[in-house]
């Protein structure tokens, strides 16, 4: 059976040039850290991707930190900035974060609410999922000495909403609070210019542009108040120790510049597919509604994003439908075990737990084509019909059982 | 037939799954998120799941090569199966929450799910047997294994849930045959222990967890005289057939040990009485199931009371059964008979049930299973049981 991807926020595949570059540094080996050729070797090639990775965001590579992926950079910026900003005797118990951020975050912040005394306070968004800076402005107006930091992702996960964030650090920036932004989704998709952006700590992974899974990177400014989590060899700035991982680097490295080289034609493509599905999905289901925002210029919304619910059925009959069809898509949220509960970013954006419930992310990326998008419209019908007749997980089931 | 496999992550529903696959079923895996509750996790994530029986599943579909999916069923199983569990003992009655879940559950909603999305049946690990006849008429049988089997669990079934039901252990001799089955197939799960008692209360102190959600006042204890005893702190927490816990300051005239006989939830009343009067030889069931064609003599019974109007109807014929009142009681001979009662002061149908051996261990809310040789009958809810030389006193 054809088997179309439309799931290419969660992974995208991995492109030729990282896989080579990857591969070529495994072959070499050598540990960066060594004083000897081989070592020297090896540290060649991790600094030559981090020039590379900040050129691609335009950061300094000396602002380049790499980690194991997205998730660990944001736990180093949102635990890491909490702690640094604690430090030496400071109190600053407040952290506020958007309503609509990915776990990485939002779990991190709640975890230090739990066990280190934080204080969450949340930015509400609106039902396009999108943050104002007004409402930062009069979190912090009353005085913001207490607190440690601000974090609003650069553009959601689930439906693609990009957040103004330029404006909020400059907010931010303004009250003396350092700024971080997850922005894992939008390397590669949209141009990111760190030192424009006024952001203090932004969170990359290499897996969503095309490199392997297990590398990221936070970018911090020289400044950046940021605690380590992971003590031992002092690698990466003193911030994050452990044996520094040359082959993944080096495939990051790859995608990086390929994503960053290839960036304005293919964002501008991939957002043309999208919204061929976004028109045809009006056409083929009149029923489901476009979540995030209306607008889908880049500025907007995620160039690859596709977010709807479709009224009257559950999430994952949908995706088991499309699965066993050959379709593979997201219903937008997942927890370890692959139970898909109604988005909290839904929630946050005033869409009913009903709603919510039947959620569906379609994303595109660089191996998508148009017959992908044709090949969704033509199955999306009949499986809406009958994901529509398997009903609603919360109702009584009929008495043809009792 | 396209066949969706329930897998717990357990040894029998693995193997359940396998055997489908061998005979040709285009089968799908699901394992069904039922819990919320972080203390009912063995390993937790967020508490919505449990993530190792999760992924135990998920390997014996991958060693398949078979699909995987978890559905979350946690809302339905909250209310249909754990709340209905505490509301049932809050009302003095033993309720079976896995046959409620069999009900409500695996072959309700996750049947109706399953066919909703083009499945012909659902393949469970049970023990026990479904046969159909020349005119396509399903029958429930009993397990070769009458160690293991589970067809009592399986009382509640209809003919429409059997029809769309595959137990692929029927004709297993043992358990361990099933085990060496999946040890030979290569699964992990092969030594993986028997799952106990009851799935939501993990550490197994049904008591502790009940008196954490039912709201308990102090009452009186009286004998069969009407005699008080003393006082309990609260009706609700006792079930009949009780020992311990009853704190009788004085001892019974014939210095015998009492049990609880019964409980009456609206006076809060708890009665005690020696052993000997907890033996009943007449069971009343409401709300009857057939798990298949009704027998002959209930087909006339209901055809009576289209007839003659659900009031008049006069009591069906008797037939004989074997009676089972809990999963792994052995039955016992017994004549049913399906009368026009009186159940709470509202006229109702019964399944009175009059066994030749008297049976101690009978309470309210448990379910009556009637078998005739292998086959299941059908079952109905307890709601009164005695002996009849007492029928005064009624668990």
């Amino acid at each position: 059976m054809q088997r179309v991807y439309l799931d290419h926020a969660a992974t995208t595949p991995v492109s030729p040039d990282a896989l080579e570059a990857m591969t070529e540094q495994l072959r070499r080996g050598g540990n960066p850290s060594s004083l000897h050729s081989a070592g020297r070797s090896a540290r060649s090639v991790v600094e030559e991707a981090r020039e590379r990775v900040a050129a691609a965001l335009s950061a300094d590579p000396a602002e380049v930190i790499f980690t194991s992926g997205g998730t660990e950079a944001d736990n180093l910026a949102i635990k890491g900035l909490y702690w640094g900003r604690n430090a030496g005797g400071s109190s600053r118990p407040r952290v506020v974060v958007s309503g609509i951020e990915h776990h990485a975050v939002a779990d991190c912040a709640e975890w230090l609410a739990r066990r280190q005394g934080a204080r969450i306070e949340r930015l509400p968004v609106d039902t396009d999922g999108r943050t104002d800076p007004a409402d930062l402005e009069r979190l912090l107006a009353g005085g913001a000495d207490d607190v440690a930091l601000v974090s609003v992702m650069w553009a959601n996960n689930e439906v693609g909403a990009v957040q103004p964030i330029a404006r909020l650090a400059e907010v931010a920036a303004a009250a003396g609070v350092p700024f971080h932004t997850d922005a894992v989704q939008s390397f590669g998709a949209l141009p990111l210019d760190f030192h424009g952006s006024g952001a203090t700590t932004m969170a990359v992974s290499g897996h969503k542009i095309g490199a392997p899974m297990g590398v990221g990177a936070l970018v911090a400014t020289r400044t950046a108040p940021l605690e380590a989590l992971v003590h031992g060899g002092g690698q990466e700035r003193d911030v994050r120790s452990g044996t520094v991982d040359a082959p993944a680097i080096a495939g990051f490295g790859a995608a990086a510049r390929e994503a960053a080289e290839g960036l304005a034609a293919e964002s501008e493509r991939i957002a043309g597919l999208r919204d061929r599905l976004v028109e045809g999905m009006a056409r083929a289901v009149p029923e489901a509604v476009l979540r995030g925002p209306a607008e889908l210029g880049r500025e907007h919304r995620l160039p690859g994003n596709a977010h709807f619910t479709f009224p009257g059925c559950e999430g994952d009959s949908l995706l088991f439908l499309l699965d066993m069809a050959g379709v593979e898509s997201s219903t937008g949220s997942a927890c370890n075990a692959g139970v898909p509960r109604p988005s909290e970013v839904l929630l946050a954006m005033g869409v009913g737990e009903a709603e919510a419930r039947g959620a569906q992310r379609f994303t595109l990326g660089h191996a998508s084509t148009a017959e992908d998008v044709e090949r969704l419209l033509e199955v999306i019908p009949a499986a809406y019909a009958q994901a529509r007749s398997a009903g609603m997980a919360d109702h009584a089931p009929s008495g043809r059982w009792a | 037939m396209r066949v969706l496999a329930a897998m717990s992550g357990g040894v029998d529903s693995a193997v359940a799954a396998a055997r489908a696959v061998d005979a040709g079923h285009d089968v799908v895996g699901v394992h069904l998120a039922l819990s919320r509750m972080p203390g009912t996790l063995r390993t937790g994530s967020r508490g919505c799941c449990t993530i190792e029986d999760s992924s135990d599943a998920r390997r014996v579909c991958d060693a398949l090569g078979i699909p995987f999916y978890v559905w979350d069923f946690s809302e339905r199983f909250k209310e249909d199966v754990v709340d209905n569990f505490v509301e049932e003992y809050a009302n003095g009655r033993t309720p079976n929450p896995c046959m409620r879940c069999n009900e409500k559950i695996k072959f309700a909603a996750l049947l109706e799910k399953a066919v909703a999305l083009g499945f012909d049946a659902v393949c469970t690990g049970h023990y026990a047997k479904v046969t159909e006849d020349a005119a396509g008429n399903r029958e429930l049988h009993r397990a070769a294994d009458w160690a293991k089997d589970q067809s009592y669990v399986l009382g509640v079934l209809t003919h429409e849930q059997l029809r769309h039901s595959l137990f692929p252990l029927a004709e297993t001799p043992t358990k361990a045959e099933v085990r060496a089955e999946a040890a030979e197939r290569g699964f992990s799960i092969a030594k993986k222990p028997d799952s106990h008692d009851i799935c939501f209360i993990p550490d197994g102190d049904t008591r502790g967890w009940l008196e954490e959600r039912i709201e308990l006042e102090e009452g009186e204890i009286r004998d069969t005289e009407g005699e008080v005893l003393g006082t309990h702190r609260g009706a609700r927490a006792f079930t009949v057939g009780q020992r311990k816990g009853l704190s009788i300051g004085r001892p019974a005239a014939d210095g015998k040990p009492r049990f609880v006989l019964e409980i009456r939830p609206k006076s809060n009343e708890v009665v005690v009485g020696p052993r000997e009067l907890l033996a009943v030889d007449e069971i009343r069931g409401i709300r009857e199931t057939w798990a298949g064609e009704p027998v002959e003599q209930a087909r006339g019974f209901y055809a009576a009371e289209e007839a003659a109007g659900t009031a008049d109807a006069e009591p069906s014929e008797p037939f004989d059964v074997m009676a089972q009142v809990r999963a792994h009681a052995d039955p016992v001979p017994a004549t049913a008979r399906l009368v026009r009662g009186e159940v709470d002061g509202e006229p109702a149908r019964e399944l009175v049930v009059r066994l030749r051996e008297s049976l101690s261990g009978v309470a309210p809310g448990q379910t009556l299973v009637i078998y005739q040789g292998t086959r299941v009958l059908g079952q109905a809810t307890i709601h009164r049981a005695y002996s009849l030389d007492r029928p005064d006193i009624s668990v």
